[in-house]
């Protein structure tokens, strides 16, 4: 088994439910308490597990907006495992999963020099490193209904642009999302092979905008945004 | 790269320590310049250990957990980082060992004592290449993806090494001329090993901003970095040196690590003024500090990509 997410790029609408979910559900996780510094003043910062990015591809007008959400990739070579000299930093044989133990790590951050993919930060409080767990204290929970078995991430996410699977077996959805839709990995020349798998944009036939009829009602709304000030 | 003065600090000081020890057993085996007598001898042991001790005791000060410390000796069968603790904690018995034998019985190159120096020296040397490749096998960071870059510390480490023990004969009055050619080769060596480096990370190769996000067919921008102030992402591998700016260090950093180092031995030695052996240890000691400051600043992890870089 091989468990991950699969984000689809063309449906991330870049609103950051997403991270707040996460941070919401795992500041009272396993690795809890997700430290803040500063909160309310005027450095915030803090740990996260789960970042969006923003990107624009190609060059006006044939440009998109891509919106992009990061967190930890489960990689299949995790190069963040093998450089840990105390043993904190793990990953589960039988789900792949990449985990910390709090209790062992001295926070010497060499594991996120090794993460290509920034997916691991230090708690400056704890002084230990911490990361996506893949909610594993809630797809494991067998007290919950069996469809909110899912990291927090994928139930948050109002544009459905997160799915979580098993991506070692071909016929779950994940798989055949990643085949149909042409999945791929992040920085796939670094050999680490990631688990999670990103769906690029679908190609839309452009919407028309310059041979529109200008009816009645739209030139009255030009002329009203003309005269009325902002 | 954030350039954490503790890691700048513990590469430096224990390189130069285990390259005085690996000195100081080949000068003892072949005696050359006659050998250390054992007053010298003791002097550079002792030199080695707190040059050791710095490195290692500022290198704990890198930890936000130093409780968990012990733990880093455990998994020396994947992580460079745990054989390099081992190896160093390993050195220590050795190195006391031939001091304690030094001071006891002044057997400086007796089998017992040859021993017991070869084997420190030599497990110094396989210490500095375990710190080598503490950096070298993160291919997250191309400047230091090479294996130029253990070959550097080995270079650096032996020429700070050699510096001290030519200066140290020099203000101890004894026969230095072979010691003073070790320094001034090794020193020449370094200088031009990290001009290959130099040469060799000069170029960008790295993964790129279209790799990293996927769109490999077109221009890719950052619009938005996502968060408000910094991260820890970016307070760890944000930092960034101009080019101009690197140059005019690199430059001065030439000067101190090595021109200085070099005309400091070649005068002290014609003239015997004591005060340029301990000029060429103090500038050698800061240049080669300001080489290693340069090493991590210069390192510009994949993460920034991803933070609006177009190519690392």
């Amino acid at each position: 088994m091989r468990l991950g997410l699969v984000i689809d790029l063309d449906t991330c609408v870049g609103c950051h439910a997403c991270a707040v979910a996460c941070k919401e559900w795992n500041t009272s996780g396993t690795t809890a308490p997700l430290t803040d510094y500063d909160p309310y003043g005027a450095k915030p910062s803090g740990v996260w597990f789960n970042r969006i990015r923003h990107f624009e591809i190609g060059d006006y007008p044939y440009n998109k907006t891509v919106n992009f959400p990061m967190s930890c990739m489960h990689c299949e070579n995790a190069e963040c495992v093998t450089v840990c000299p105390t043993g904190a930093s793990y990953k589960r044989a039988e789900d792949g999963i990449v985990l910390v133990d709090q209790n062992k790590c001295m926070g010497c951050n060499y594991c996120s020099w090794a993460c290509p993919y920034g997916a691991r930060e230090l708690d400056r409080v704890s002084g230990t490193m911490k990361k996506c767990t893949l909610c594993i204290d809630r797809i494991y929970d067998m007290e919950i209904p069996e469809e909110e078995r899912q990291p927090a991430c994928v139930l948050t996410c109002p544009a459905h642009a997160r799915m979580y699977g098993d991506l070692d077996d071909p016929e779950s959805p994940v798989s055949r999302a990643v085949r149909d839709r042409g999945g791929y990995q992040l920085m796939p020349e670094l050999n680490y092979n990631p688990t999670n798998h990103y769906l690029p944009p679908r190609v839309h036939a452009p919407i028309p905008t310059e041979e529109l009829k200008k009816k009645a009602v739209r030139k009255v709304k030009e002329w009203v945004n003309r005269v009325v000030e902002r | 790269m954030h350039p954490a003065l503790a890691v700048i600090f513990l590469t430096l000081f224990s390189g130069g320590g285990f390259g005085i020890m690996a000195l100081t057993a080949i000068i003892n085996d072949f005696q050359i310049d006659g050998g250390l007598n054992p007053l010298q001898t003791m002097v550079a042991v002792i030199l080695s250990l707190v040059f050791v001790s710095i490195g290692m005791l500022s290198s704990t000060a890198h930890l936000a957990n130093p409780k968990n410390a012990w733990r880093a000796f455990t998994r020396w069968r994947t992580s460079w980082l745990a054989r390099e603790g081992v190896f160093a904690v390993l050195y220590y018995p050795f190195a006391l060992a031939y001091l304690v034998w030094v001071f006891f019985t002044a057997g400086t190159q007796d089998a017992v004592g040859l021993i017991l120096v070869n084997l420190a020296g030599l497990i110094g040397l396989i210490t500095i290449f375990c710190q080598g490749m503490i950096y070298a096998v993160l291919r997250t960071i191309r400047q230091w993806n090479t294996a130029l870059v253990p070959a550097n510390f080995y270079v650096m480490g032996l020429a700070i090494g050699a510096t001290i023990l030519a200066a140290e004969r020099m203000i101890m009055g004894a026969p230095a001329l072979t010691l003073v050619g070790i320094a001034l080769g090794l020193l020449v060596a370094a200088a031009v090993m990290k001009g290959i480096y130099y040469f060799w990370i000069g170029r960008p190769n790295g993964p790129t901003i279209r790799t990293a996000t996927g769109f490999n067919r077109s221009t890719v921008r950052i619009l938005e970095q996502g968060h408000t102030f910094g991260t820890f992402l970016t307070e760890e591998f944000g930092h960034t040196l101009p080019s101009a700016k690197a140059r005019s260090i690199k430059f001065m950093m030439y000067i101190f690590a090595f021109i200085i180092p070099v005309a400091a031995l070649v005068i002290g030695f014609l003239t015997g003024q004591l005060f340029f052996a301990w000029l060429a240890i103090v500038s050698v000691v800061f240049g080669i500090g300001v080489e290693r400051w340069l090493f991590f600043v210069e390192a510009q992890h994949v993460i920034n990509l991803y933070h609006g870089r177009q190519q690392c």
